[in-house]
């Protein structure tokens, strides 16, 4: 098991990268910022799962919470608006 | 031999369905039993079952602290079995509204929901929840005070999601069953809010 690398509360970026295979990151938040709201314990990595590899060490897994007015230009609705999505560590570096 | 109007055609998917049950029944890898069994078990997951753990939460403060404080133990509590589900519950108060969607398939709690209704499944609804949740819950009849922050869950990964809906006004001293009729499955998605009481 990879060792957790961040804590709530902490500011990350998602990796701008687009590798193929099955991947869990959403296109739409990748190379944007945001805080950690929790950790969600650690799962084999999917990526490697739909290779039928066993996935293994397997990755710790993240909530991530981001601020609607900066991933979207031009949002319209409460400036405190959030999108919460789940992020495996191996896709977040230290904002 | 025409039979065309009278018979749809399989589509690719059926098609696909029905030659791989065939080949794991002969291959003796399954039996058409444990198939129907299966299918069964999926029938009877509906959304009945989120709306008791609602109702339950809605009566019980302590019970409602331990649902959002680990979903998945609480609704074994209930002697919901919730296997390979890891439960996230997040509750709708005046300041926050929460929302699901799977913005990449349709992960969805079957377990405590059943099926995903289609729309969810749909691209419209998992492109648009994202990015203007606002302007999609309005198409579902919900209008979300300005004041009142939205938080939007992308359900991608290993998570499952349900939203607490807010309990409704008026219904003081209700039991847990005739609260959990009140409590639909939209509700419990975020793109609705629970039902009102009717009026005596």
């Amino acid at each position: 098991m990879a060792e957790p690398r961040f804590r709530p509360g902490d500011a990350v970026r998602v990796m701008k990268a687009y590798p193929l295979g099955h991947v869990r990151t959403p296109y739409y938040i990748r190379g944007h910022t945001g805080v950690i709201e929790r950790i969600c314990g650690s799962f084999p990595n999917p990526e490697e799962l739909a290779q039928m590899r066993d996935g293994l060490p397997a990755q710790p897994l993240y909530r991530v919470r981001f601020m609607q007015k900066e991933v979207w230009p031009g949002y319209r609705g409460n400036p405190a608006d959030v999108v919460e999505i789940e992020i495996y560590q191996h896709w977040l570096e230290k904002a | 031999m025409n039979d065309r109007g009278r018979y749809r055609q399989l589509t690719y998917f059926q098609l696909m369905e029905v030659t791989l049950r065939e080949l794991l029944v002969e291959k003796g890898l399954l039996t058409e039993r444990q198939i129907a069994d299966a299918v069964e078990d999926m029938r009877r997951r509906t959304p009945e079952r989120g709306a008791r753990v609602v109702a339950h939460a809605w009566t019980h403060p302590e019970y409602k602290e331990r649902l959002i404080e680990n979903g998945t133990r609480a609704c074994e509590e209930l002697g919901l079995d919730v296997p390979a589900l890891k439960l996230v519950v997040v509750e709708n108060t005046p300041q926050v509204h929460n929302v699901i969607v799977c913005t990449l398939c349709s992960c969805y709690p079957r377990m405590l929901l059943g099926i995903p209704p289609d729309w969810y499944k749909s691209r419209n609804y998992r492109s648009r929840m994202v990015r203007e949740p606002r302007a999609v819950l309005a198409e579902f009849g919900l209008k979300v005070p300005r004041q009142t922050r939205i938080r939007v869950h992308d359900s991608t990964a290993d998570m499952r999601y349900l939203v607490l809906p807010m309990r409704p006004a008026g219904t003081r001293g209700w039991s847990e069953e005739r609260l959990a009729a009140l409590v639909t499955r939209d509700s419990m998605i975020g793109v609705a809010v629970a039902k009102k009481p009717r009026r005596k």
